[in-house]
């Protein structure tokens, strides 16, 4: 594993989403919806309270819509142009490749969650919140976000089609949440047993992201991330490997 | 194939190390199915130092399968392949450090502008600093996009794409160049361009270049291998294949005195000729000497001892077009 090629990729990939107006308009939506869910959807000032978790809550749901937009070019845009070619002819391997990507994605997700920092102002000039709590917030979300890109970036290298890759990457995130949501577990435990049950539930994003979004950092919710992470990009390099052609 | 691999053995014995050291490419027995297709199925040649292979085929016979392989896109069904001693499955990374390649349709970032696009290639390859900055600054005047260095590359016309394409290839000077078409699409300043780019480089480098473009066996190769349906039909020089054409060697003679049909008659009957035709176009005929032999002086002087008076006399060289043709759908006539 060469760092410097996946320097090398991630720098390249990160600056092409700049190239285009898709990272201005991405970086705006995400920050009208944060907003926007913060203050309406989260009652940000009825709930009275000086701290973030309506902004945090809603995370989940904002990003099944808008991480597979970033995702969905990774490969399938390399494998429509024909680049992937070139790319794969380069002295890089397909993990190097598959991480600078992803790498790039998750750091361009990261500033445009570091962009939500007048939410954080506001709280800190309307009251006295826990600093703390909103930090862990920010690494929880920013966890949480890089999951929804393994997945986006992984369903991607499936297919030529960004349009395609866009819908399966929702659908497949939007299983990942609601595994964890009041209705869907209710369904399972009305029959299944209650150890499939949890099994379902720990599955799912809501049920880890939620701990971290409250300031509580447990070991277990970081290794969560970090191995769902891991095993979607090694299957991302192996769908890479074995359609590239194609 | 077999002839192939004991010549080629053969010279390894003798030349030893010297060889060993030019020789840059090595292809064995390789094969790549799809499915029930076998879009190359057992090729085996190599490429040395300071030749210009030219790969030829029609349309779907395998070339683009094989490069994919040779430059470790495509994992092979069955071969090996040897680039610079490294073996392509074993050490892939090794292998395409020592290759340039030109994808067919020469694909690029899109969204980049050349020198950004050169930059990250420079990157990958290792280049660095001043290295880095003379390396682009080298392969894009090579190259001759200098001029459009700052524009993204999808607003570039297709010539231009296909030298950013080459630039991108040539970068980090590799001892090993493989290209798909290079001058596919191209206008033919470009074309010619591309060629005496390709000439400039071949001195020092083994270069594979896949063409269905038949002048560009004179003007660029010393070597052709010429496949058809995924097997080597033709491996030697651009000389040898037009020698396959039974126009190799055939003189077209036009008389002044008699007609023609008394000229086929006396001709006919000369011992080093084997067939006669009448041109189509223009006055005259064509006579096609036996055993491929010159015929041009013994002809002449068979003439002039009939006291006929010649108008034109010269030999003719090998058809490429009629050669490919006849080499690559076995079932056609023509070809001695």
């Amino acid at each position: 594993m060469n760092m410097l090629n996946i320097w090398f990729i991630m720098k390249r990939e990160f600056g092409g989403y700049f190239a285009t107006p898709v990272a201005y308009v991405f970086i705006i939506i995400f920050l009208l919806l944060a907003g926007f869910s913060t203050f309406y959807v989260g009652n940000f000032f009825a709930r009275g309270e000086a701290d973030l978790y309506p902004f945090f809550s809603l995370h989940p749901w904002l990003y099944i819509l808008l991480i597979p937009a970033i995702s969905m070019r990774l490969w399938a845009e390399e494998r429509k142009s024909g680049s992937i070619e070139l790319l794969m002819t380069l002295p890089v391997s397909v993990f190097e490749a598959v991480l600078g990507k992803f790498f790039a994605a998750w750091a361009f997700t990261g500033l445009a969650l570091i962009l939500n920092f007048p939410l954080w102002i506001t709280v800190n000039y309307l009251g006295n919140p826990d600093n703390g709590v909103i930090f862990t917030g920010f690494v929880g979300s920013f966890l949480m976000a890089g999951g929804f890109l393994a997945i986006g970036s992984c369903v991607s290298a499936v297919t030529k089609n960004q349009v395609i890759a866009f819908v399966l990457s929702l659908i497949v995130s939007l299983i990942f949440v609601l595994a964890g949501y009041g209705i869907v577990l209710d369904f399972f435990s009305s029959w299944a047993p209650q150890p499939l049950v949890d099994a379902i539930s720990s599955f799912s994003f809501l049920t880890h992201f939620d701990a971290i979004s409250k300031g509580v950092i447990d070991l277990r919710d970081i290794l969560y991330f970090a191995a769902l992470i891991a095993i979607w990009l090694f299957a991302n390099a192996l769908i890479v490997n074995a359609r590239k052609a194609d | 194939m077999g002839l192939n691999n004991a010549r080629f053995e053969n010279a390894f014995d003798e030349a030893g190390d010297a060889l060993k050291m030019t020789l840059r490419v090595e292809i064995e027995d390789l094969a790549k199915h799809f499915g029930e297709i076998r879009a190359v199925d057992g090729v085996t040649f190599s490429v040395s130092k300071g030749e210009v292979l030219g790969f030829l085929g029609p349309n779907g016979a395998g070339k683009s399968t094989t490069m994919k392989m040779i430059t470790g896109f495509l994992a092979p069904t069955r071969g090996t392949v040897r680039v610079c001693g490294y073996d392509v499955l074993a050490d892939p990374i090794s292998v395409k450090a020592n290759l340039g390649y030109l994808p067919e349709g020469a694909p690029a970032y899109a969204d980049m502008t050349p020198d950004s696009f050169l930059k990250f290639i420079a990157d990958i390859r290792g280049l660095s600093g001043a290295d880095k900055k003379r390396a682009v600054a080298s392969a894009a005047e090579r190259a001759r996009v200098l001029n459009v260095m700052y524009q993204p590359i999808e607003t570039l016309s297709k010539g231009y794409k296909r030298r950013v394409g080459l630039a991108q290839a040539i970068l980090h000077n590799p001892p090993v160049l493989i290209m798909d078409e290079p001058t596919d699409g191209l206008d033919p300043n470009q074309k010619h361009e591309v060629r005496t780019l390709i000439n400039e480089m071949a001195e020092d480098k083994a270069i594979i270049i896949s063409t269905h473009i038949l002048e560009e066996v004179n003007a660029l190769c010393t070597r052709n291998v010429v496949i058809a349906s995924g097997k080597v039909v033709f491996d030697g020089t651009p000389a040898e294949l037009e020698a396959k054409s039974r126009y190799n060697n055939a003189v077209v003679l036009t008389v002044n005195t008699i007609d023609n049909t008394q000229l086929l008659q006396y001709v006919s009957a000369l011992d080093f000729v084997a067939d006669t035709e009448t041109l189509t176009t223009g006055n005259g005929i064509r006579v096609f000497p036996k055993n491929n032999a010159h015929i041009t002086i013994a002809l002449s002087e068979k003439i002039r001892e009939q006291g006929w008076e010649i108008v034109s006399l010269y030999a003719e060289s090998g058809r490429l077009d009629e050669v490919f043709r006849s080499i690559t759908l076995p079932s056609t006539a023509g070809v001695k």
